[in-house]
């Protein structure tokens, strides 16, 4: 009985190791593989398709000659400034229309028809009030994030339990400023933090888009590179932006922990 | 009311009434309540559901505002609220240690952040719980829960503690544990105690006079004073023939209601 559970309690752990490790390691070399094999089945492939093995090459490349640096640093840039502004009008204005259903009911018309406008439909006025600049970018990636946050804020504030607001107000925190700082803003950080959580994927989205229509970036970069033909620079490039995003994803994620700690 | 006469009021209810309208269906609550509270008097409150036992605290606490009447409280100048509802679901901050839910009311006094903590302290010292100071209230048991919400009610050092079935969502030897408890704490910290239950036994043990509520719209059906000197003994004869009066009375009460005949 004993060592038959032993034996069972090794073979759940290996079980465990291999679809956490092994497995997804023998999928992604086999994707590499057909990947760097397709070219050499299909010739006509060849210029437009860079095979894995010359990605390196080209990834030292672009790091010495500093350009890679220096377009992350851009990006970098435009996607936390735009995120922060949308994150904040996002939060403001949610909270408010959370907290006050005449305002709400004041901006429900103003919402219902703005928010049908994909965020990239801005880019022509982004280009015309800021120029193709840095503030063009910025203001593409705080408009798409503001209504992911702002959305989020709102419904996060209006599902506060309204026994915990009560607490608030038998405890004298009556006006709306105290119920905010008490209650409804710590109540709702889960549902703010889901809705930033979002945005940061779709914040991503807007920064290559901006930079494609020639702000300094990343996408600028790509688009140099893939009218250049130059498809191995451009891979880099799309790799650099996952490898990005999957570390603002992460430490997001850790910044979460912390603040939300008192969760289970 | 029985043997107010000279004595300290420290609230007077004349004539509450309360009607809820919505959805243009009108619901009357209460009608024609008078009560009066004598300082330093524990008071319970019973009835049946439905009965405006909660509501009549909601009124007091400012949380519901009375269709018709008077309120008046005496509250002492030297304490820092008039009054602190404990809710019958601790209703305590997730998001903040126990300690900060403690010292939760005292962030409208003009105290420090120092002075609040110690004071938080003491009040968890009092119902012996200062070892989970730093936990979160998931980490707590439902009786420990309520007992973090009687101290955070206690810490504000009010004139009168509200309690709204505060003991109901407990299992039995939990609840007798933290009666027992709060006639510790009503003891040293002589406060008005206003005690919601239907819990008839609860009340009769814990009370020094019965109010019973009932009727729809509610009203004060009797009032009961439980001569019983303190400590208390749980099977105490005279305390199990007080709770059988209160029984009869609302009984009695509620055979008249015509549609209970039926």
């Amino acid at each position: 009985m004993v060592l038959g559970a032993i034996h069972h309690f090794h073979e759940e752990r290996r079980i465990r190791l291999l679809n956490r490790y092994i497995f997804p390691a023998i999928g992604f070399i086999i994707f590499l593989l057909i990947w760097e094999v397709i070219p050499i089945l299909e010739p006509s492939a060849r210029a437009l398709l860079p095979v894995p093995s010359q990605l390196p090459h080209a990834f030292l490349g672009e790091v010495k000659s500093g350009i890679w640096l220096i377009c992350v640093a851009e990006s970098l840039s435009h996607y936390i400034v735009g995120l922060i502004i949308g994150i904040l009008f996002g939060i403001g204005v949610g909270i408010l229309t959370g907290m006050y259903k005449s305002l709400e009911a004041a901006l429900a018309w103003v919402i219902r028809t703005m928010r049908p406008i994909p965020g990239l439909a801005w880019i022509p006025f982004a280009i015309l009030w800021f120029g193709v600049e840095q503030g063009a970018a910025i203001f593409i990636i705080a408009i798409g994030v503001f209504w992911i946050v702002f959305f989020a804020a709102q419904a996060a504030v209006r599902n506060v339990d309204r026994e915990l607001i009560e607490v608030a107000k038998a405890f004298g925190f009556t006006s709306g400023r105290e119920k905010l700082v008490k209650v409804l803003f710590p109540a709702s950080l889960t549902g703010i933090l889901v809705g930033v959580r979002t945005a940061l994927g779709q914040a991503w989205m807007a920064v290559v888009a901006a930079e494609l229509f020639g702000v300094a970036g990343l996408g600028q970069r790509m688009n140099q590179a893939a009218s250049l033909l130059a498809t191995d620079i451009v891979v880099v490039y799309m790799l650099t932006m996952a490898a990005l995003y999957g570390l603002v994803d992460t430490g997001f994620l850790l910044l979460q922990s912390r603040i939300l700690s008192w969760k289970a | 009311m029985e043997g107010l006469n000279g004595a300290d009021p420290v609230i007077e209810i004349k004539g509450l009434g309360l009607t809820y309208e919505r959805d243009s269906s009108v619901t009357e609550i209460l009608r024609n309540l008078d009560l009066n509270i004598v300082r330093g008097e524990f008071v319970a409150i019973v009835g049946p559901s439905g009965v405006g036992k909660s509501t009549l605290l909601r009124v007091l606490m400012g949380l519901a505002a009375p269709s018709s009447g008077e309120v008046t409280v005496h509250a002492d100048q030297t304490c820092e609220r008039a009054m602190a509802l404990v809710f019958q679901d601790a209703r305590l901050l997730p998001w903040r240690r126990v300690i900060s839910n403690v010292s939760f009311g005292l962030e409208k006094t003009k105290l420090t952040k120092a002075e609040r903590c110690q004071r938080a302290l003491k009040v968890l010292r009092g119902v012996g719980l200062e070892d989970l100071a730093h936990r979160y209230p998931h980490q707590l048991s439902g009786g420990q829960r309520q007992r973090v919400a009687l101290a955070r009610a206690l810490a504000v050092n009010p004139s009168i503690m509200l309690m709204d079935e505060p003991f109901s969502a407990l299992d039995a030897l939990t609840r007798q544990a933290l009666q027992d408890e709060l006639v510790r704490v009503w003891d040293v910290y002589k406060k008005t105690v206003l005690f919601v239950t239907h819990d008839i036994d609860e009340a009769v043990y814990l009370a020094d006079r019965v109010v019973a509520l009932g009727g729809k719209p509610g009203e004060v059906k009797a009032s009961l004073s439980i001569d019983v000197s303190r400590p208390r003994e749980r099977h105490d004869r005279a305390l199990q023939a007080y709770a059988i009066r209160v029984k009869e009375e609302l009984m009695a009460e509620a055979i008249a209601r015509e549609d209970w005949v039926i």
